[in-house]
């Protein structure tokens, strides 16, 4: 379980979140709304443990153990990754080595890649002249080969294209275990009972819920998490009033 | 044509020239009085002290031979190993060649003047020994031929004479290291290399030094290409040296020839490394590519590059990155000269350090920042070599790994 408790974040003196309060259990996915420069990236950097966010108030904790100021690539061995919205280029490292640090080396690189129809790239340097959808490709299929239980999502659909949305959604929704792999086709009801996989999603357009059904969704505005919901009516009231009815649930 | 008077004339004229760029070394603190050292068979080269085994490895040189060509060994002043074991490839000494063989006479002293600067004119005068590597026409080397000229005496003035020439139609691959034993701490390498591209050949020259903390190094190399040829030129040095200067030239002399210059330096603390290449390209359709990774751990790097462009139709560019990870400089200075309409020519340079945003986007994939530092320094420093061997790549490969324990 990750838990968030009145968790007030500073970046260079400036206060960016505050009074955040989350809990995500095993097996659920949630949502994030807000508008552009609300905090939501800053909220999955933080959780995620960039040091340049600075926690000085409230308490992260993950797994029941707090890891509040705990290096970043602790929280990654103790499960939690990120798909990046623009990840850095890096020369010189190969994708394929890339998924292989991800795996800690025990895996198939290839079979794995073929998931994602990202055979081709696994010889390009990590991110080089990546269009918006290969960096979406190549960010998942490093989350798969590292297989975190918790997982943070900063804009899965931004820049990809409707073609490859489609995979995109659909590989969110193996790696939080909303479907099964084709080769492990299970029941549905089994699936349910046996997902521990968590999910925190930014998305600004929703499109993703298409493809993965979230559990709960929540508005992240000026920095303070509110209305705790059902993403589809938070989407569709956005749809309907914009962000400006948010202020007023907050205040 | 060769004429020994000659050329002993020119050479003792320039004795004292000092060279136009890089400290100038003072030649008399050396000792260049021949070092006898026995012959060895091939079986021979396995008894080698493990130590001594493993210092050559980390230059190219594979004593079981496996994977390999051909074997050139100097130790010193003297050869002790060479042979081929490829058929249309020739290995010899080069005084044994300038002893019996005519046709080396049209090579030596060809390409790099004599009078050049002191070094050139050491190498004539006290001229100790070095390889001639030829492929005769048409044929092509499977494995790389190795070239290992190694440094045992301490305070010796090493003066080797080099030529290397693919003939018409052949392919030729070249992997060389100069090494310095374990205990070697002063010395100096002078070492004059001449590269012949013939017609549609095709050359590929791998370097690979390991110096010690006082050595100073001082090599001189000037390449031509024929129509249709190819020269790939690589440069790996990892390890401290007290001074190294050297600015190999290649002429492009046909339509359509290639060449490709590729340098991996890492600048250890007290070292000085001012390198360079320049390409002149003379006819269409002649490409050049200069590409230098630099690294300095609190090392001096000068990285020059000089691309000369005198005819339309021909494309350059030159590509020079430099690290600082640890303290010290690198001064890259990339010239372009274009001397007509239409040439193509363009470069890029940046020197920094590592991206703070690179580091934490691997440590978030679970590496520890040395690990993720360690990781993106490995990347810079894989440069992809289109036309080198995969053997070649692979010994590259393992040149970088080493350095990479020392470097972390």
């Amino acid at each position: 379980m990750l838990l968030i408790e009145d968790l007030k974040v500073e970046v260079g003196g400036k206060t960016i979140l505050q009074h955040i309060d989350l809990e995500i259990h095993p097996g659920e996915t949630h949502v994030l709304f807000g508008p552009n420069g609300s905090g939501k990236t800053s909220l999955l950097m933080t959780i995620m443990g960039y040091p340049q966010y600075r926690v000085v108030a409230g308490k992260i904790s993950f797994k029941g153990q707090d890891i509040t100021h705990m290096p970043i690539y602790e929280r990654a061995k103790l499960g939690i990754g990120i798909s990046y919205q623009r990840p850095p280029t890096i020369h010189g490292l190969k994708t394929r080595q890339m998924v292989s640090i991800c795996a800690r080396g025990e895996i198939d690189v290839v079979e794995l890649a073929r998931k994602v129809n990202f055979e081709d790239f696994l010889d390009r340097d990590l991110n080089a002249g990546f269009s918006g959808g290969e960096i979406k490709r190549s960010e998942l299929l490093q989350l798969m080969a590292q297989n975190p239980d918790l997982m943070l999502f900063d804009e899965p659909e931004s820049g990809v294209d409707i073609e490859n949305l489609q995979v995109v959604g659909k590989t969110i929704a193996l790696l939080l275990q909303k479907n099964s792999f084709p080769d492990q086709d299970k029941p549905k009801m089994q699936l349910k009972l046996e997902r521990r996989k968590m999910g925190l999603i930014i998305t600004h357009t929703g499109f993703i819920l298409d493809y993965v059904a979230a559990d709960k969704g929540q508005v992240l505005y000026d920095g303070m998490l509110s209305c705790l919901s059902n993403p589809r009516e938070i989407l569709n009231c956005i749809h309907e009033n914009g962000y400006k009815e948010c202020v007023r649930c907050i205040m | 044509m060769y004429n020994v008077d000659e050329l002993k004339e020119k050479a003792l004229k320039a004795k004292d020239k000092k060279a136009s760029i890089g400290p100038d070394i003072n030649l008399d603190e050396y000792d260049d009085a021949p070092v006898p050292h026995s012959y060895m068979a091939e079986e021979d080269l396995c008894t080698l002290p493990e130590e001594e085994q493993q210092r050559l490895i980390m230059a190219g040189l594979d004593v079981q031979e496996k994977e390999r060509g051909g074997t050139f060994f100097q130790k010193d002043t003297s050869v002790i190993h060479c042979h081929s074991q490829q058929e249309g490839i020739e290995v010899l000494p080069i005084r044994k060649a300038l002893e019996e063989h005519e046709w080396i006479k049209d090579y030596y002293w060809k390409l790099v003047a004599v009078d050049t600067d002191k070094y050139t004119a050491a190498a004539e005068l006290g001229l100790h020994d070095g390889y001639v590597i030829r492929a005769l026409p048409g044929s092509k080397s499977i494995y790389p031929v190795q070239a290992c000229l190694y440094l045992d005496k301490e305070g010796l003035e090493q003066n080797v004479h080099n030529i290397i020439v693919a003939e018409e139609g052949a392919e030729l691959h070249v992997i060389t290291g100069c090494v310095t034993s374990a205990h070697i701490k002063k010395g100096i390498h002078v070492g004059v290399s001449e590269f012949f591209v013939k017609k549609n050949a095709k050359l590929s020259f791998t370097m690979i030094h390991n110096w010690a903390e006082e050595m100073a190094v001082r090599p001189r190399s000037v390449g031509m290409v024929e129509e249709g040829g190819l020269f790939l030129n690589n440069y790996i040095c990892m390890k401290p040296v007290r001074s190294l200067q050297m600015y190999p030239t290649t002429y492009l002399e046909g339509k359509d020839a290639v060449a490709r210059f590729y340098s991996i330096i890492v600048g250890s603390p007290g070292s000085e490394y001012d390198l360079g290449g320049r390409i002149y390209l003379r006819n269409p359709g002649n490409r050049a590519e200069i590409v230098t990774r630099t690294i300095s751990n609190g090392g001096s790097i000068i990285a020059r590059g000089h691309l000369v462009g005198e005819v339309p139709e021909i494309k350059a560019h030159l590509e020079c990155r430099g690290l600082l990870l640890k303290g010290g400089t690198i001064h890259a200075i990339p010239e372009l000269e274009g001397r007509s309409e239409g040439v193509e020519m363009s470069h890029e340079a940046a020197v920094g350090k590592i991206a703070q945003e690179e580091i934490t986007y691997l440590m978030s994939r679970g590496l520890t920042e040395d690990e993720a530092t360690s990781t993106i320094v490995r990347g810079f420093l894989s440069v992809d070599i289109p036309g080198l061997p995969p053997e070649l790549k692979a010994e590259i490969d393992k040149a970088i790994e080493e350095s990479d324990k020392d470097m972390m």
